[in-house]
Order: structure tokens, then C-alpha cells, then sequence
């Protein structure tokens, strides 16, 4: 079984993130790093090889930015992946979710994956939705914010939690499915995954190499426009302690309390 | 004159989600001001009169798909996507949560639409819908406009209000469907297991919140003593219930429980959006975490930094004694 791993670099969460004015884009310049989510994907893949149910033959990393998304390849090869493959072209700057949607199944078209794994979210922006965007091109079933995947006989039994509880689906391979961060604790890598990961095969596809029709993609072939960015409603910024001395600082939380007459 | 369409979720007893209501309210509303209608699509074997009931809410019309299961979004995208197709709808709303966004995102992909997600307001202008949607962590509020029909637009959990007027009951159609191959390689299994014990947290004055922070299941012991100095419950964040230290019905947020006591305790809580939108509403938020830039801190009262280990045991006895006093 082949395992494509969708990845996307993101602002390191720690960096206070903003939106160009001008471009009316997110500003994607500063610290990166993979995106926390995407993390979970690989572990789960490298879990299913690791398990033994059903062989995994190669686990590809596939992202879809600017050159320097190169450096999100990397720390997922670290992570056990054995190749990458990067999307890059001009012309997809400002692609919107059903642009890069489309663009990144093109992508996963050329692979024949048996199994697209995702995070079920982006620490920066695109929540829940690309894997079944992806999935819909793809003409395959899929299933988002799955906390436990079973591998077996040529499907997979996964549960998530829905609106009204837990929910466990079988899901016919090939498929798509993002996974929730509950699903497993990403291993670290070790140094010499870390080492050698730039030495692991990486193919740098254009629009062009894999059939993406250029008026579809990028800010032109965008079904939505950012029309305007406004500061959010204003609110009272709230009192911050910092805990020095714990039972002053009791002290100060039993008077808020009492003064909101909630004790 | 269609207008925008809404889906509306149900259970396996056939009770919409408020949800899903307040999306049927929203259309109607926004319907009005386009000079449109809204109407809503209903999967499976709902009643007649319950299915004609979301008139009360401002549908017009409702579409029932009787033989599409409910519950997973593919099929769902085959319903909407030919309701929408046949009928020539301009925009497609959803009142949030998981499925929400699947279905909405499956038909991005198939009407080659665009989507918004997390929108917490939509808007008329210029005749075309205008969906607000906050990002970077509520830091900033984008306006989206769509280019072509249709326009999708997600909402956040609890973004639209449910309005029930004097709507009389909506006009019922019945569709048939043929589903895309791909949509029945999925197929559920068991739907909506409640795991963990039954509490209710929903009438509680006073919640204790527990998160992560609390590092280990045994220490929502921390979390339960301080509720019952309090005379609050004990609620939970989705990654400890997902982890099975605490029973489901407990979890607040996108797929959990939706709440506003007078006072709502976050402890070892970082508050990220899917957790925010099932408390924010609180009277009094007071937040305890030992990282300063949670995202928490942006929106609690009061802020406290540092390690509830310490904290909460010594928080726990002052109240005692300050009642007991």
C-alpha cells in the first residue's frame, strides 16, 4: 500500500501572525514550521506500516507553497516519510480552499495513493475542509477528525467524534481521511532522521507536470475574494496575574470571585 | 425565487440540531433581504410534519432525500449538489459542527464553488451575500465575498440564532438521488456512542473547566474538588475526552456541549476556537495556565499564569474557608 501524506508549512504558532494589507494574504513570511496537525498524519501512517496489518510499500509527503515549503518536506521525511514531492509554481499563489484543493488531488492523481492522510486542520487557516476537497476530486470516500484508525482486509475502521457522540465507519480503500491530534503522539526524530533528510528523494512539480489547469488555480481561479479585513469587535481586555506567591495570588482570585458575588 | 439553502441535521430520532435551526433562521432572514427564499434539505425517513415543521424557522421549502443515509457527508453532498443544480440555488448555509464542514467542503470541490468556514456573520450587498469570518485566532475579521455561484458558507457553532416565527409550514418535495460511487465506500457502523458516564453540565451556575494543563486523568480530581468547594460541576475540553480522562457528555465546544454559567474556570485550558465556541458566552470567564500566550488570556476576565498544581489545592481550601466564614 502506498501512503500519501498531505503537509503544509504554517507560522510557528509561537509568532504573532498577520494579514498583508496590501495583499489582503495571509503574510507567510517570518518562522515556519510543519503544520502541528500534519504531524499526527505521518505518525499515523508510520503506525499503520509499523503494524504489520497491511504492508506499506512507501509513505510520500506531498505539499503544495512557495519554495521555502521545501523546509516542511524535510522535517516530515525526518519524521519517517521516504520521498516528497513539492507543488510549487507562481501560479498558484493565492489559491483559495477550493483552488488548492484541486491542485493538491491533481498532485495526488500522479501517486495512485491507497491512502491520503491528512491533519484534520491547519494551525493557520484552512479548518477541516481540504481533505474532503481532495477526497471529492479523488472519487474517493473520506472522513475528517478521525481519533483511531484499524487497518483491515482492504478497508479501514475508523472512530471520531460527531455531533452526537462517537461514530465508527468503515471506509473502503483507496481513501482520505484527517486525523485529529488524539490519534497519537507524533515521535520525535532522531538526529540522523533529521541528517539525512535532505538526502531523501524530493520531486518539484509545476502546474504544468501534473495536469493542473492554471485558470483554476492561484488568486484568478479563486471562487472567493477577501473583500476587507477589519480588527475584531472590541472587548475589555481582561486583568492578567502572574503567580509569584501562590496565596497572594488566591488571595486575589477569591476577592474577584466574592466581588462577583460567586462565592 | 430559490435562494439559499440550508442543511439540516438530525439525530436518529429525527431531531434537528439548533444548529442546523439557527442556519434555516439565518437563510430566512438573509432570503428576505435578497428577495429570495431559503429552504432546507433533510437525508432520510423524517417524518412529514417534522420535515413541513422547519417552516416555523423561515423555510419555504424542505427537500427530503428519504433513501440517503444521514450521518456521513458524501452522500449528503449528492443531495445538496443536485437540489442545488436542479433548482438553481445561489448559496448553500451551514449552522457548523463536524458535518458541516465535510458536506460544505465536498461541494466546493463538486459545484467547483467557493467556501467560507467559521463565518460568525453573514451580510447583504450589492444583492450577494457577504460572509464575515474571524481569523488568526479571532485577531482579525475577513469579509468574503464568492465569485460565481454557488457560494458556500460554514457556519461557526452557535454563530446563528434560532428564530421560531409564524413561518406556517414549509412545502415538502421529495428527491431521489442516485449517490456517486465513492459516496457508499463509507459506511457507519455504529452512530453517536456516548462514552463515559452521563453528567450534566448544561444547568450548572458555576463550571470548572479541565484541560490538558492537568496533565493526567487522576488530577480532574483537582478540577471536581474545587467544583464542589463551588458548588459547580466539572467540565471538559475535546482532547481529554478524546484521551478518555473524562466521560464525553462532560465536553464543551464544535462537537460537545454549548454553555454560559455565571462563572466558566478554565484550568489548563489553552482555549483554542472549537473550545471557545462553547463557553465565550459565559458570564465570567477566569483562566488559569501556566503558558502566557494561551489564546485563552485574550478572552478570560481574569488571567491567572502559572501552575495549577499549586493553584488549584489552595484555591480549593479558600473558598471552603471563605464560605465557611
Amino acid at each position: 500500500m502506498k501512503i500519501c501524506c498531505l503537509v503544509k508549512e504554517v507560522p510557528d504558532a509561537a509568532v504573532q501572525k498577520r494579514i498583508d494589507p496590501s495583499t489582503k494574504r495571509m503574510d507567510r513570511s517570518g518562522e515556519k514550521n510543519l503544520n502541528p496537525f500534519d504531524t499526527h498524519g505521518i505518525e499515523a501512517a508510520m503506525q499503520i506500516r509499523e503494524g504489520g496489518k497491511a504492508p506499506v510499500e512507501e509513505i510520500v509527503s506531498v505539499t503544495m507553497g512557495p519554495e521555502s515549503a521545501v523546509r516542511a518536506l524535510h522535517k516530515a521525511v525526518a519524521l519517517g516519510a521516504d520521498r516528497s514531492i513539492h507543488l510549487t509554481d507562481p501560479a498558484l499563489a493565492g489559491s483559495d480552499v477550493c483552488a488548492t484543493g484541486y491542485a493538491l488531488a491533481k498532485a495526488l492523481e500522479s501517486e495512485q495513493p491507497d491512502l491520503v492522510l491528512l491533519g484534520q486542520q491547519s494551525d493557520d487557516g484552512e479548518c477541516y475542509t481540504i481533505g474532503a476537497v481532495v477526497a471529492d476530486h479523488l472519487k474517493m470516500p473520506s472522513l475528517t477528525q478521525v481519533i483511531k484508525i484499524e487497518v483491515a482486509d482492504g478497508k479501514l475502521v475508523c472512530e471520531r467524534q460527531a455531533e452526537y457522540g462517537y461514530d465508527t465507519v468503515e471506509v473502503a480503500l483507496p481513501a482520505v481521511i484527517s486525523v485529529g491530534d488524539a490519534i497519537n503522539e507524533p515521535r520525535y526524530p532522531s538526529l540522523k532522521a533529521i541528517m539525512g533528510a535532505k538526502k531523501k528523494p524530493l520531486e518539484t512539480y509545476a502546474t504544468g507536470d501534473v495536469g493542473i489547469d492554471s485558470g483554476e488555480v492561484g488568486e484568478a481561479g479563486s471562487k472567493t475574494q477577501v473583500l476587507a479585513i477589519n480588527p475584531p469587535p472590541e472587548k475589555e481586555a481582561g486583568e492578567i496575574i502572574e503567580d509569584e506567591d501562590t496565596n497572594e495570588t488566591v488571595e486575589k482570585i477569591v476577592a474577584w470571585l466574592d466581588e462577583r458575588k460567586l462565592i | 425565487m430559490p435562494g439559499i439553502l440550508v442543511y439540516a441535521l438530525h439525530d436518529d430520532e429525527g431531531d434537528f440540531n439548533k444548529n442546523s435551526l439557527g442556519a434555516i433562521s439565518e437563510a430566512a432572514k438573509l432570503a428576505g433581504e435578497l428577495g429570495a427564499d431559503a429552504a432546507a434539505v433533510v437525508v432520510g425517513d423524517v417524518a412529514d410534519d417534522a420535515c413541513a415543521g422547519l417552516g416555523a424557522y423561515g423555510a419555504t421549502k424542505v427537500y427530503r432525500a428519504k433513501a440517503a443515509p444521514e450521518g456521513l457527508a458524501q452522500p449528503i453532498v449528492d443531495v445538496m449538489a443536485k437540489v442545488i443544480t436542479d433548482n438553481g440555488f445561489s448559496y448553500a448555509l451551514f449552522g457548523g459542527g463536524l458535518l458541516g464542514f465535510e458536506i460544505g467542503a465536498g461541494l466546493t470541490a463538486r459545484l467547483n464553488a467557493g467556501v467560507t468556514m467559521e463565518v460568525t456573520e453573514v451580510k447583504v450587498a450589492d444583492g450577494k451575500l457577504v460572509a464575515e469570518r474571524p481569523v488568526l485566532q479571532d485577531s482579525a475579521v475577513v469579509d468574503v465575498g464568492y465569485v460565481g455561484e454557488p457560494g458556500i458558507i460554514i457556519g461557526r457553532l452557535n454563530a446563528f440564532d434560532v428564530s421560531e416565527g409564524d413561518g406556517g409550514s414549509a412545502e415538502l418535495v421529495d428527491v431521489e438521488v442516485e449517490l456517486s460511487e465513492w459516496s457508499t465506500k463509507a459506511t457507519m457502523v455504529t452512530r453517536g456512542e456516548q462514552r463515559g458516564e452521563d453528567v450534566n453540565i448544561e444547568d450548572a451556575d458555576i463550571l470548572v473547566g479541565g484541560g490538558r494543563g492537568l496533565g493526567e486523568a487522576d488530577n480532574f480530581k483537582l478540577a471536581e474538588d474545587l467544583a464542589g468547594a463551588l458548588g459547580g460541576a466539572v467540565a471538559a475540553t475535546r482532547a481529554v475526552v478524546d484521551a478518555g480522562w473524562y466521560p464525553y457528555a462532560a465536553q464543551i465546544g464544535q462537537t460537545g456541549k454549548t454553555v454560559a454559567p455565571k462563572l466558566y474556570l478554565a484550568a489548563g485550558i489553552s482555549g483554542a476556537i472549537q473550545h471557545k465556541v462553547g463557553m465565550q458566552s459565559s458570564d465570567n470567564i477566569l483562566a488559569i495556565n501556566k503558558d502566557p500566550n494561551a489564546p485563552i488570556f485574550e478572552f478570560a476576565d481574569l488571567g491567572v499564569v502559572g501552575d495549577l498544581h499549586k493553584i488549584l489545592p489552595k484555591l480549593t481550601e479558600a473558598v471552603k474557608a471563605k464560605k465557611g466564614g
